[in-house]
């Protein structure tokens, strides 16, 4: 492997805070490994038994790191049952497609411990009894030929990996996107009238599963069940400010936000991704109040964990919001970039996320309006018909942001009716497409 | 041969191939509306044994062949 390649994003290992953690428990190496010296590092891959690998997965709680969060060991159990009954043998993607152009872990993940994620993928083919395997990454990064490469560093090749480029889109890693893709068609969510475990890849039952969630896999096969439940285990965060650049941070559960994301200073967090929710940032005096449905205050004190913050961490985003931005402007820009990427498949989508954008368009211009709540009921009734009806999970995710930021910038949209703004204009600080390769790589 | 009525039958929808026509709001009110923009609300609830006929119907009638009955 080029000793020169220079990884994309900065990386912050808080794995060292525990004691017991030893660098062969970390997901991130502070450089990235070849095969030879993943190997020193982590020792050999452990037998690759099915049952062996399926009851460590179950017994590990090991849950999908993509954003959805479904248990993968109940998504296994449903391939290998799908396979038997079908009588052939499955499939196995790697999704390390990061569409969300804020989200940078699966990316930094990918090159400092491709073998992790490599390990991750043998592991899941035998434990579903998969021959042949598919690693699909964004495109535009240059880690095909990387991966390519590190892949064939690898002597025994328990299961053949092909190593796919999918197009640099918000959707592409949705789970029909990758298989219709992968099939030959475009990278769109599509109708299933059959879940992909059973109806996937080539119309067989397929293992998707993130490439975060396969490294876990490859950590748990090395130190137990025991271990990962125990709370050592770490996992992966994209932590942003107002500066573009992204810091990639691996972190055991619980740690406090302010650690987590160093110091915090700012008035909220969007929490998981572009699909995810807006919590603001309060005093310490204020934590854990309920700012509206579901939705908590929380301080820099507060660890992190979908428990203790009350909302899923989906695809592990955390971007910090100063006091000089704006949220509704934030908000209004990604909700424009969600509905430019829809597919435009399901009349719901179509005609809901455009016009959202639009009102929300509104909300962000602060100017003198006795429409106010009609927007905000507009907004709240497209972002009730959009949910639940599409082929894919875009419009629900795109309501889940729209409503969270009705209720975390309240106060900034009752300012703004009013003509004022408390943010000095400028451009929104959350990116809205992956930026061009030369900014993407250069160095700290 | 007539189905047995123990089974539930729920409507569905394609959401990529519907396009909006209400042909089925129009034959099955009792489990379809339409929302602002056409498109098919459905109800959770399934579709009553008296409107099974007009659920069928439904689903032949339906210009796109976006509208389903699932089990």
């Amino acid at each position: 492997m080029n000793t020169s390649v220079l990884p994309p994003v900065r990386i912050r290992s808080l794995a060292n805070a525990t004691a017991t953690a030893t660098a062969a428990m970390r997901l991130l190496p502070s450089a990235p490994l070849n095969h030879q010296a993943h190997r020193a590092v982590y020792g050999d891959l452990p037998r690759l038994d099915p049952g062996h690998v399926m009851a460590a997965a179950e017994h590990s709680g090991l849950s999908g790191q993509g954003g959805a969060a479904f248990p993968a060991h109940r998504k296994m159990a449903a391939v290998r049952e799908a396979a038997r009954r079908a009588g052939r043998r499955p499939v196995v993607v790697a999704n390390g497609s990061e569409g969300e152009p804020a989200s940078a872990k699966d990316k930094a993940l990918l090159w400092h411990a491709p073998h992790l994620v490599l390990d991750g993928v043998a592991l899941a083919a035998a434990a579903v009894g998969a021959d042949r395997a598919f690693l699909a990454v964004e495109a535009g990064h240059g880690l095909l030929g990387y991966l390519t490469e590190a892949d064939r560093q690898r002597t025994s090749t328990a299961v053949p990996v092909t190593i796919v480029e999918v197009p640099s889109r918000f959707l592409s890693g949705q789970e029909s996107a990758l298989v219709s893709f992968l099939d030959g068609g475009p990278a769109l969510p599509r109708f299933q009238s059959r879940p992909v475990f059973e109806q996937g890849v080539g119309g067989g039952p397929t293992l998707v599963q993130n490439v975060e969630t396969l490294a876990h896999l490859a950590l748990i096969a090395r130190h137990g069940p025991a271990w990962y439940r125990s709370g050592a285990a770490t996992s992966l965060f994209t932590v942003r400010y107002a500066d573009s650049t992204p810091t990639v941070v691996e972190a055991a559960p619980g740690t406090s936000l302010q650690h987590l994301t160093g110091a915090v200073s700012g008035q909220a967090i969007l929490v998981g991704g572009y699909h995810g929710t807006w919590l603001p940032l309060e005093s310490a005096a204020r934590s854990g109040r309920e700012v509206g449905a579901g939705i908590r205050a929380i301080t820099g004190d507060t660890s992190v964990s979908a428990e203790t913050l009350g909302v899923p961490l989906g695809a592990g985003l955390l971007a910090v919001l100063p006091h000089d931005r704006c949220g509704l402007v934030e908000t209004a820009s990604i909700l424009r970039y969600l509905a430019l990427e829809s597919a435009g498949q399901c009349g719901p989508c179509l005609n809901g996320l455009p016009r959202m954008a639009a009102a929300f368009g509104e909300l962000a211009r602060p100017t003198p309006r006795s429409d106010l709540q009609q927007i905000r009921d507009d907004l709240s009734r497209w972002a009730g018909l959009v949910t639940g009806r599409g082929a894919c999970r875009h419009p629900d995710g795109t309501a889940r942001l729209a409503r969270s930021a009705l209720i975390a910038f309240a106060a900034e949209a009752d300012a703004h009716s009013r003509g004022r703004c408390r943010a000095s204009a400028r451009p929104p600080m959350l990116p809205t497409a992956m930026p061009p390769a030369s900014q993407s790589t250069a160095s700290e | 041969m007539p189905e047995p009525t123990t089974i539930t039958l729920r409507a569905a929808v394609d959401w990529t191939a519907c396009q909006g026509h209400g042909a089925c709001a129009d034959l099955l009110p009792e489990v379809v509306s339409l929302d602002e923009w056409g498109y098919p609300i459905l109800q959770e609830r399934p579709v009553p044994a008296e409107a099974r006929r007009r659920a069928r119907r439904a689903v032949s009638e339906c210009p796109a062949l976006a509208f389903l009955l699932k089990r």
